[in-house]
């Protein structure tokens, strides 16, 4: 009997020394980079824009083009084998110049590696950038969080939609700097907002158990939730 | 042969001038006690205070002793709603329709200063105190408040539940929102209860 799966073992990759160190005296900035940047850099030439080392962790500005390409290739490569995307997030500034970033946390469990990869989206034109659904489908939720808190549309994302805030929240980007921290509408009106929301209507009939009976269900329901309508509705 | 014969039980004797066996109450009062002895708690937890909350049923404090220890996470069988916790806007809906669910006479308790007030949570996304969602008999304060507090507002309810007369008609009145937009007191008391205090003064509404 085969396994269902590769089972990954951490530093298998490493020859010789495999065993974990914990790092001591790491300095602020600066240090040795983690070696996938400068592999980085002979691969993508200018599309690297930066490469940073704070507190012993990698950071490489990429192009936001490229930044889809980039990751494919940091998954897939022998050489670099990043196998678990560990946070999606982004970064907005107080100075209001400053780009947006986009942040990717990626792991290799074979080499022992943590690299972070960062993506800048400047703010006056739409925030758009590729979405990694397609190399690690760990990113749908995390995707989702990022545009539900920044606004910054996953081009290629499944099912991009807001995923802690209710579907009809109109108050715009929580975790953006010009969000005011009481939100944009008085109390009465969030609360009236709020409970005009049915409390059944905010998964889709897929995200359901019903979906593994789908076949079992009477024809018109199929039919119906083919249109793509929400349960409690 | 020398058995005597058993007393029939179903006669019952009446005989009013011997007082042995009778108590004379008010039938309001006799209610009251049966309610207030066994109050069987719907736990809305959703933060810390359920902790506590979990504590003071356990053993050391045993809610058992109040006729509480029968937790009722279906809100058709439970009397009174306690919400220990900070709600979310996301929740508002949910813990309205909780409180709709349940049958009267139902009671609520606010465990904790975000169920309360929001505490220290004045932001887009906290109920500022579930009084603006629901009726709310007791406010139990602290953060979380520890189970002598809790214990203390469930005896605070007790009281309140003793003093109701049956008389008073408006008492068990299910409080209907608003229909259009369901909120059930008006949105400028709604906005004046929200007012930030304490901290939150400092903070500005127009953010940069």
């Amino acid at each position: 009997m085969t396994a269902p799966f590769d089972i990954a073992h951490a530093g298998s990759a490493n020859k010789g020394s495999d065993a974990p160190a914990t790092p001591r005296n790491v300095p602020n900035r600066g240090g040795a980079p983690n070696p996938s940047a400068a592999d980085l850099k002979a691969k993508f030439g200018t599309a690297i824009r930066r490469v940073d080392v704070v507190w012993g962790e990698t950071n490489v500005y990429v192009a936001p083009e490229a930044a889809l390409d980039i990751i494919r290739w940091l998954h897939d490569d022998a050489s670099q084998q990043y196998d678990y995307l560990v946070d999606v997030t982004a970064v907005e500034y107080r100075d209001l110049e400053q780009p947006i970033e986009v942040v990717w946390h990626l792991r290799s469990l074979p080499y022992r590696r943590f690299l972070r990869v960062k993506a800048q989206l400047t703010k006056n034109r739409p925030l758009e950038i590729p979405s990694v659904w397609s190399i690690y489908k760990s990113a749908d939720w995390l995707e989702r969080e990022c545009f539900d808190m920044f606004g910054i549309t996953f081009v290629g994302h499944p099912d991009l939609r807001r995923i802690l805030m209710w579907e009809q929240y109109r108050e715009g980007f929580p975790l953006r700097k010009d969000f005011p921290l009481r939100g944009r509408f008085s109390r009465a009106e969030q609360l009236r907002q709020a409970l005009a929301a049915n409390p059944e209507a905010r998964y889709s009939m897929e995200e359901l158990t019903i979906a593994d009976a789908f076949e079992d269900l009477p024809t018109d329901m199929r039919q119906r939730l083919r249109g793509g309508e929400r349960t409690g509705e | 042969m020398g058995l005597t014969p058993r007393p029939d039980h179903r006669v019952v004797e009446y005989n009013p001038s011997s007082q042995e066996g009778w108590v004379a109450s008010r039938l309001d009062f006799l209610v009251n006690w049966g309610r207030a002895n066994s109050l069987w708690p719907m736990p809305f937890g959703t933060a810390c205070c359920a902790i506590e909350f979990m504590a003071t049923a356990a053993s050391r404090f045993d809610l058992a002793r109040f006729g509480m220890e029968r937790m009722s996470f279906s809100p058709r069988q439970a009397d009174v709603l306690i919400c220990a916790g900070r709600v979310p806007f996301k929740l508002a809906p949910v813990i309205r329709r909780i409180w709709q669910q349940m049958p009267q006479p139902k009671w609520a308790i606010a465990m904790g200063a975000c169920a309360s007030t929001g505490n220290i949570f004045d932001n887009y996304a906290v109920v500022q105190g579930i009084d603006t969602i629901i009726p709310v008999d007791v406010y139990v304060p602290g953060c979380p408040p520890r189970p002598e507090g809790l214990m203390y507002g469930i005896m605070m309810l007790q009281e309140k539940v003793m003093r109701e007369r049956m008389s008073d008609v408006v008492i068990r009145n299910e409080m209907e929102p608003d229909p259009k937009s369901q909120l059930y007191i008006p949105a400028p008391t709604i906005d004046e209860l929200s007012e930030p205090f304490g901290n939150s003064v400092h903070q500005t509404r127009s953010g940069l």
